[in-house]
Order: structure tokens, then sequence, then C-alpha cells
């Protein structure tokens, strides 16, 4: 069997004289994924179209769902595809495509013919109405509505190709992976962080991760969760390097040396330092992070102030604005919510004080950090010395 | 030094078992129902296990019934039992401290209709002798008590309980959850009253996957696997040759030389009591000494969450459990130690230390001292 898809993509259209990269990342992505799966693909561009031609021992709902978690394409469209015909034949062609399509015929329906081979005898809007009205003989349950039909029939005269079809199933949307930068993304156990590493990713940046392990406080299994996390995300980005960081010295060191209530939102700023450090030395140009406004007490719009100040590099927070229930809805569809629900603690909470800042102050904040001078850069360093990294791959 | 103290979950095959598992697997691999020379050879492995385990018990041959471990042996006598009996009355007895496994099967009758009645224990774990014979009555069908309980290493009764059962309600059947109690206790189920008794193999240096039912001759069960027809027709499906040959010699290995393992286990266990009580804020909960199982210890350290406990001492190769299921995944599904009236402050800062016969007073010296090292630190870094 075979089964050729056309590839819809929208935003790459417009990017000038880049067009071509986008394009050719597209392609090696498609080419990338569907290598892993069965069959044989043919990925091949023509005349400003993306084209699979699928072909062996290939499953239809496999493909389609490997096209659907490519970023960068817009709509998936399983179509017929013959070479140049005449239009006696292309009648025969539609006819058949709308017979084996759809089995109840008691729809409404509109020719798009694109007409982009100038040499076909018949004008786009003549095709349209003679094709029409062979469907409507042919099927006389069928009706015709032109402004809001059920189905659209697309009819594509191409130079030395005849494309019908009439279905388009949605992709992700976004810019093919690994057209735009690299960014750092802190990632936790929970169910925002590997939301948000999704949502940026979708934009066409390719990840990093940075993982704060805190043992015995935090157990291997829930570092073990953290790479499964990047896992399920990578299945949308590519491969991640995931940094696992040992913060156990310097959470206790903070612990020890500064006031309790302050605790997160200190441990936070050397998180955000030591994600700099690994964003710097990897060349990322940005940390994203999975904090909502207000969720937390060191996400108060305070909080985040005092936070951010630590760092030079710009921090993405896709889902800043966001209420939970809408991350989890995006974490249910992109497979991460299970894993991210498992009851395993993560640092951020193990010494969590009853009644954390929520409204701090950097100048207070900064004084408390004064208490840390003697060690803690040495402890930074030893920490970003001791990493362990992962290179995750779905 | 690596000290697995963790014998209660599962046990480190010893070599005989796995030199008849391997054997098994690769060489007399036969299926038992062929009726060549092939599967005659291999089902002549089962027979043999089957006589040796029957002996341990001073039980008949018949009465052995191979399974997949420990959760469906209890699930075999439970719910076997409670349906095939269930025209003579409805109520159906356990305690609050049983495992899971008979825990929630008891739940599964219960929605099912059948009236249950939960007997509470004495602080020391023990099932209430008084309690259990006010809810005996003439529609009880079936009782199920554990010997030794998994947490905690309380012991039961168990003789004592058949012996007020079958006085009060001579045609109810006992079941034992024998689990933790096989290989540690010699068990007599004739004379101690009891009709379905669950073994599993893992426990006593036998493979994971395998474990039996004992079944009284004569006992009503219905079966809950159906098929070939196999052992008996009382449980289909083809026979597990390697695993049941590796659980019979595991079976024998216990019972050998079995005194002497027994008092050895008492003095690492002793010992250890000792050595944990010289450390601050420690608490030994239930019975000690040859009142207790011989291989289970519960200690709650004060100020101290059991899980971090647990993976401070996993960083240096001491591998225990978290002493109650409450700090684990479930919250709350055991009761064990708040059966037993231990403080809700200590729930969430207990371990379960258990030990095998290769367990050495070295090692027990090493855990100590490590747990000497990590309390003062853990304790100061808690949440306040």
């Amino acid at each position: 069997m075979v089964q050729v898809f056309l590839i819809k993509y929208a935003e790459i259209a417009i990017k000038g004289k880049n067009r071509y990269l986008f394009e050719d990342a597209l392609v090696r992505q498609m080419r990338q994924k569907l290598y892993k799966i069965d069959g044989q693909f043919k990925v091949f561009k023509e005349s400003g179209r993306v084209y699979v031609k699928a072909e062996g021992a290939f499953d239809y709902d496999e493909t389609v769902d490997c096209l659907q978690k490519i970023f960068g394409i817009v709509a998936i469209c399983p179509i017929v595809q013959k070479s140049k015909m005449n239009f006696e034949e292309l009648k025969k062609e539609v006819l058949a495509h709308v017979e084996k399509e759809y089995p109840d015929k008691n729809f409404t329906f509109k020719m798009f013919c694109r007409r982009v081979d100038k040499s076909f005898p018949m004008e786009s809007n003549d095709v349209n109405a003679a094709l029409g009205e062979a469907i409507l003989e042919a099927f006389p349950e069928t009706k015709v509505d032109v402004h809001d039909p059920q189905v659209k029939i697309n009819v594509e005269l191409r130079p030395t190709l005849v494309n019908i079809y009439s279905k388009s199933i949605p992709g992700q949307g976004g810019m093919p992976a690994g057209t735009a930068g690299k960014a750092t993304l802190l990632l936790s156990g929970g169910i925002d962080s590997p939301v948000a590493g999704y949502m940026i990713a979708k934009r066409g940046v390719t990840l990093d991760a940075v993982y704060f392990h805190a043992p015995p406080y935090t157990s291997e299994r829930a570092k073990e969760k953290v790479v499964d996390l990047a896992k399920l995300v990578s299945v949308y980005t590519g491969p991640i390097r995931l940094h696992v960081i040992n913060f156990t010295e310097i959470q206790l060191y903070i612990y020890d040396q500064c006031p309790h209530d302050e605790l997160t939102i200190i441990m936070r700023r050397y998180m955000m330092r030591i994600a700099e450090k690994i964003a710097e030395e990897s060349g990322s140009l940005g940390l994203i992070t999975g904090e909502s406004l207000g969720q937390v007490a060191s996400q108060t719009i305070q909080s985040l102030a005092v936070t951010n100040e630590v760092c030079k590099l710009p921090v993405y927070r896709p889902l800043i604005a966001f209420d939970k229930d809408d991350i989890v809805k995006i974490a249910k569809k992109i497979n991460t919510f299970e894993t991210s629900i498992l009851p395993y603690e993560d640092c951020c909470t193990i010494f969590v004080a009853k009644h954390p800042v929520t409204k701090p102050i950097v100048k207070a904040i900064a004084k408390s950090e004064e208490n840390l001078a003697e060690k803690i850069d040495e402890m930074v360093e030893r920490a970003l010395d001791t990493r362990e990294v992962i290179e995750v791959q779905a | 030094m690596e000290v697995y103290l963790d014998n209660s979950a599962t046990t480190r095959v010893i070599e005989p078992v796995r030199d008849v598992v391997v054997r098994t697997m690769t060489e007399d691999y036969g299926n038992p129902s062929s009726l060549h020379r092939k599967g005659f050879e291999a089902e002549s492995y089962i027979k043999t296990a089957r006589m040796d385990i029957a002996k341990t018990l001073k039980a008949q041959m018949k009465e052995i019934y191979f399974t997949s471990g420990g959760t469906e042996s209890n699930n075999m006598a439970i719910i076997g039992a409670a349906m095939a009996n269930k025209r003579r009355g409805n109520h159906i007895i356990t305690t609050t401290i049983e495992h899971a496994s008979v825990y929630n099967v008891f739940g599964f009758l219960e929605n099912e209709g059948f009236r249950v009645s939960y007997v509470p224990v004495d602080e020391h774990g023990h099932v209430r002798l008084d309690e259990l014979e006010n809810v005996l009555d003439d529609e009880t069908i079936l009782v199920s008590a554990m010997y030794v309980n998994n947490e905690i290493g309380s012991v039961n009764p168990i003789a004592e309980i058949g012996t007020l059962i079958k006085k009060k309600v001579p045609h109810a059947l006992f079941h034992v959850d024998a689990i933790q109690a096989y290989g540690k206790y010699r068990i007599y189920p004739q004379r101690m009253g009891i009709d379905l008794l669950s073994v599993s193999g893992h426990k006593i240096h036998g493979p994971k996957g395998t474990g039996f039912l004992y079944i009284r001759e004569g006992t009503k069960v219905r079966p809950l696997l159906y098929g070939g027809g196999q052992q008996n027709d009382m449980r289909s499906g083809t026979d597990n040759v390697p695993g049941v040959a590796g659980l019979g010699v595991a079976a024998v290995e216990m019972y050998t030389r079995f005194e002497e393992k027994i008092d050895h286990l008492y003095q690492i266990k002793e010992l250890f009591i000792r050595e944990v009580q010289t450390l601050e804020g420690t608490r030994v909960n239930g019975l000690t000494g040859r009142d207790s199982a011989p291989h289970i210890v519960s200690v709650s350290f004060e100020g101290v969450r059991s899980e971090v406990l647990l993976h401070s001492l996993e960083e240096r190769k001491v591998y225990v459990s978290s002493g109650s299921a409450c700090s684990s995944n479930h919250p709350a599904v055991s009761g064990t130690l708040q059966g037993i009236g231990v403080e809700k402050k200590y729930l969430d800062s207990t371990l379960r230390f258990s030990f095998s016969t290769f367990t050495t007073e070295e090692e027990i010296c090493y855990a100590v001292d490590c747990l000497r090292e990590l309390l003062p630190v853990l304790r100061r870094y808690s949440r306040r």
C-alpha cells in the first residue's frame, strides 16, 4: 500500500529568505522521526510543498501520530496523488475518492480547485462546477453548500502532479525544532516545568535542562521521574541534555545561615544562578521556568522580581498567566501529567517553612545572602563540577 | 560494606535454589503435563518439592497447591473459601493489622455482600481473643489472621486462635497468612486448627513469583483460575517447574539446622535492639526477645522522617524499609502501627529492619554506627 500525505505549514511560509532553512529543518525533523517507526517513508519537497510518501509495512495511525508530534506542521492531509491527467480521468479519480472516503453520502460539500498548471484546458471555476456536478449526479444524497460545507474537496492541478484530498488532520503547529537557538529549562518533577519546556520548544528552540537533586531528601526515584519527564518532553522537542545538580550541600548551608522563611526564595535564587552558569557554557540564550504568577509563595510578583534579579539572561516563563487547570490540560495532552503526579518529593518542598515570605524585598534577601559569603561560591563550583549529565532522547 | 536489612521485603536467592532453577530452565525444561519422558522428568521436580514442603508442615502432599506467591495464596484461600461456603453463612472475620493482600481481599468481599468483622489487636499487636470470641457466630464461615506481622514482627497465638474458632464455630474455616512466619516457626496446621495457610517463596530465599497454599484435606475451596485442570483442578496453568523446584529447595534449606538458624537470628536481633537503644530518641515498637519474630524490628526515630533516613542509609549501602505503609505511596493503608497505639508523631518516623540468617554482627554494628552518625544531622535539618 502507498499513502501520500501533504504537509501544511503556516508560519514558515512567511520567513522570507530564511524560508529554505525552516523548510529543510522541518524535512530533517520528519525524516528523523519517521525513521523510528515501521515502514518506508520518502519526505520530499515539490514547488513549495512538503510531502510524505509512506510505503511498505507502515501503519496509517502510527504515521499520522508521529507526524502530529512534529513542531512546524499545521496540518496533515492524506491525499490521492497521481501524475498529470485530463479532465475525464480527474473526474474518475475524484468520484473514486468520494466513494471510498465517505460511506455515508449524506453531507454537504464544496469544491476547491487550484490550477497551478496553466496548461490545463479548463479554468479553476469550470473544474469546480464540472466536478461538483459529477458528484451530485453520482451520489444524489450529497448537497452543495458553498458557505459552510461539511466536506471541502480539494483538487490541485500542479505542473506534473494531481492532488486530491478532503481531510485535514491538525498538527502541533509552531516552528521546526532546532531553528531558534537554545534555552535551558529548570526542570522539576512537577506538572508545570515540562509543559513550559514543551511550549518554548514549540517555537523551534532546542532544550537543555537542569534538575536540582537533593539526596537523601529526594530519592533516586524522584530523579528517575525527572529523567522520565525529560524523555516524554523530548518526544516533541528532540534530544535534551539534562544536567543533574546535587543541591543538598547548598540547601543545608542556606538552612543553617539564613532566616527560615526566606529559605525557598534564596534557594531559588541559587538555582537560577547555577542554571545561568550552565546556560552560558552551553550557549543557551535564555532560561525557561514553569513559574505561574501567584501559584505558590515563591511565585508571587514580588518573589519573581527577587528571583529574576540574579540573572542577566532573559527568563522565559510561558505559563506565567496560566491557571493550573489549563496547565494540566496541556500536561495531559503531551502525556507528562501521569508521570508528574507520581508522589516523590522534590527539593523545593522538603524544608519549606510553614509561613514562607510572600513579599520579599531584594535588599533584605541580598542582605541575608551575605551570611553565605564564606562558602557559597565554593559550593556552587562543586555543585557544577560534580553534576551528572544525562543525554535524554525519546 | 553492603548491608541488606530488608529481608521481610524479599531475600537473596541461595545457590542451591539458583542451580535447580537454572537446571529446570535449560535442561529439564519439559512440561509436566506432557506424556513423554521430558514431561515426566519435569514432573518429578514438582513431586519432590511437594513432598519436601509437605514434610515441613507434617501435612500430606495433596494438601499443597503451588501458586504465584503470597498474594495469590491469600486471594485463593479467602475468596475461594468464602465462595465455596457461602451457603453456610455470610460472615467472615479478619484483623485490623493484616497485609494488603488479605485486607483488600476482605474489602472486595465486603463489596460483594459479605458481612466482615475486623478484630482489633492489643498494644503488642496480638489479636484480641476476647473480641474474636465476641464476633464469632453461627454465620461465620472464615477467619483469617496473620501469623507474624510484617511491620512489627508481632506473633499471633495461632494455636489458641485455632482452638477458639473450632470450639465456638466448628464449621468455620481458619486461614493463616504465614508469609513472614514460614521458615521461622515450625508450623503444623493439623495440630493448630489451621485449614488454609499461605506461604511465599521469595521471603525464604526462593524465587519471586512462587508460593503455595496449604489446603487441609476436605476443605471446600473454589478455584480462582480455570483452564487445563492442573493441580487437581484447583489451580490451572502450566506448572511453574523452575519456580516450584526452587521453592522446594528453599523450604528444605530453611528447616535444615533450624534451631541453630533461629538462635542466630535472635542473637542478631537482640544485638541490634541493644545497640539501637543506646541511640537517643529511639523507640522499639512491639515486643522484643523470644516473644516476637526473630527477624523483624520496628524502630521509631523521633524528629526524623523515615524516608529521609532510609535514603541516607541507602547512601551508606544500608538497605531498609520505611516502617509503616503510611509513609510510602499509599497513605493510610496500614493500620499496624496505629493499631498498636504508636503515637502519631512516630508514624512517619519509623523504619523496619529485617534480618536473614546471613546477617552478621558486623553488619549490625555498621548499620547502627551509620544511624548514630546520621540521626543528629538529620534532626538538625528538619522542617521548622
